[in-house]
């Protein structure tokens, strides 16, 4: 049975030699789709993402990752959207490309934010008029 | 017939019939335009919104030695000073100083006027920094301090242009995305982008400003306040559907408030990528039903108000006059409008959600007997239209 998690690998400083996504999908037989990343030699940097394959698989890729001392972070949200900041006027609506962004009642025109759906690709944060989404890293 | 002074005793003794502009649609299709006339007294209308002329006279107080300041600065961001020694007037579009502006294009304009103004309504203190040249009984040449809006003597918002009847939609029929005040639009006609909120909207409930004038009592952000002259731009001559009301820009309203009494919610600055700071700002109007005629306006419905769709790439800055076509509201609410065969998703710069609360808010507000009507001193002027600005040589 396939699973798909969303996930944040964190690395601590200098743990960012290995070529970590290649040996997810050759060794581990995982499809990876990564949404963001930041690693840059000798500083901490993360791979934000969401792997997709056997339960199994996944477990022993965690325990592979761990090893090499990175830190795996399942309830991390990269994204994050400020419900009292946001004013429902829907600017980003056009803007994000997965409607995590969407107004589900188009009676009362609520906006509203769905953090599954969204790929990080930032956009909202560039142009809410209101800077009610922002990224924790 | 009401008289605005029967409304009032209704509204005094907490007994008027209140609707909001949403609700009063569905009311009088169940009711018929006699009957309803009889019982609703008042209809709520709002909106929420950027609006760029929009800004607010400051009185500071007097420091030890007296300064008669030249120029200030709140947070950094420029106030106007040619006034009396310590009024001045921030502006919502004001850029913050050292702003790079466009010049990184396009700028992400962060912080300007409309977020000071954020800042003040919501209670924060703000730096102020003025100048002066000093004079024998205003020595005083510079000063630094720390303020909020408790400690000024007046802050009273002043704004040239709200409550814009109607509006564009605008599109990119051009080859690059471009960065707008009605936000990214796409190139191709990918997006669309509109700003008003319709069925609520105050002058669209009221398209011959039969009830809204001068010195109509309006809810600004929370406060009281009122309608003091015909916006800039004020445009009553313009096209209109068989129901009166308008297809495009038409009226505006200016409005003033004390602005100490007003709610953060309401008063928000506004960052533009690529355009420039503003201040969106949440705008309530009752409108008394003095007659049926009056309560028939009041029906309208998004399916019947239409919008002009101008492509922003060419046709806005070249003011060629050239539609695309129009579409309505419903349309546009409806998350996709067709554009020359082409399905468009749309989006909105104004909040319908904020408009709907502000409506039912000022509604309860008179159920309470809180927010009495006030008769306009003079009527908004019809048959004015807008003039464009001719550049010509000094002998031309």
């Amino acid at each position: 049975m396939n699973t798909t998690k969303k996930v944040l690998f964190y690395f601590p400083k200098s743990e960012t030699e290995k070529p970590i996504v290649y040996q997810l999908v050759k060794d581990y037989n995982l499809m990876v789709n990564i949404f963001r990343a930041k690693v840059t030699p000798d500083e901490e940097g993360y791979l934000l993402l969401d792997i997709t394959g056997d339960s199994s698989d996944i477990d022993r890729a965690y325990q592979w990752i761990r090893s090499l001392g990175v830190q795996i972070r399942e309830d991390v949200k990269g994204m994050r959207w400020d419900e009292n900041g946001c004013t429902s006027c829907g600017a980003c609506i056009t803007q994000c490309p997965t409607a995590a962004l969407h107004i589900p009642d188009r009676r009362t025109m609520r906006v509203w934010f769905e953090a599954d759906k969204c790929i990080e690709c930032m956009n909202c944060i560039t142009l809410c008029p209101f800077g009610a989404c922002s990224s924790q890293f | 017939m009401k008289s605005y002074e029967e409304i009032n005793r209704r509204i005094e003794a907490k007994k008027a019939v209140v609707l909001t502009a949403e609700e009063v649609i569905e009311y009088v299709e169940k009711k018929g335009i006699e009957e309803a006339a009889k019982e609703v007294d008042v209809v709520t209308t709002a909106t929420f919104g950027a609006m760029c002329s929009s800004g607010c006279f400051l009185n500071f107080g007097h420091s030890t030695p007296r300064i008669r300041i030249t120029e200030a600065w709140l947070d950094d961001v420029l106030l106007y000073s040619g006034i009396a020694a310590v009024d001045a007037y921030l502006g919502a579009t004001q850029l913050r100083h050292n702003d790079p502006a466009n010049m990184d294009y396009p700028g992400a304009f962060k912080f300007g006027g409309g977020h000071v103004i954020e800042k003040l309504v919501a209670g924060k203190p703000v730096q102020l920094f003025a100048l002066s040249y000093g004079t024998d009984d205003y020595p005083r040449r510079e000063l630094r301090t720390y303020i909020t809006i408790h400690d000024l003597n007046q802050a009273i918002m002043v704004n040239p242009r709200n409550c814009y009847q109607n509006y564009n939609v605008a599109v990119n029929a051009g080859e690059r995305p471009i960065y707008t005040y009605l936000g990214l639009l796409k190139p191709g006609l990918k997006n669309a982008s509109y700003s008003s909120a319709g069925q609520l909207s105050p002058l669209l409930n009221d398209p011959y400003y039969e009830t809204i004038g001068i010195g109509t009592a309006v809810w600004l952000a929370g406060a009281r306040g009122h309608v003091y002259a015909e916006g800039t731009q004020f445009s009553s001559l313009c096209e209109r559907g068989p129901n009166d009301v308008p297809m495009e820009g038409a009226g505006t309203l200016a409005l003033t408030a004390d602005m100490k009494k007003m709610h953060p919610k309401w008063v928000r600055g506004v960052s533009l990528v690529g355009y420039g700071v503003s201040l969106a700002l949440g705008i309530g109007i009752p409108i008394p039903i003095l007659n049926p005629q009056i309560l028939k306006r009041t029906t309208v419905k998004d399916s019947e108000i239409y919008a002009p769709v101008v492509d922003y790439s060419q046709d806005y800055p070249n003011r060629t006059g050239k539609i695309l076509g129009r579409v309505s509201y419903a349309e546009l609410k409806s998350g996709e409008i067709t554009v020359q065969g082409k399905r468009v998703p749309t989006s909105s710069m104004s909040s319908y959600a904020y408009a709907l609360e502000i409506a039912e808010i000022l509604k309860d507000e008179i159920r309470r007997g809180e927010f009495l009507l006030s008769p306009p001193l003079e009527r908004l002027p019809l048959g004015k239209s807008m003039k464009p600005l001719p550049i010509r040589g000094r002998s031309q």
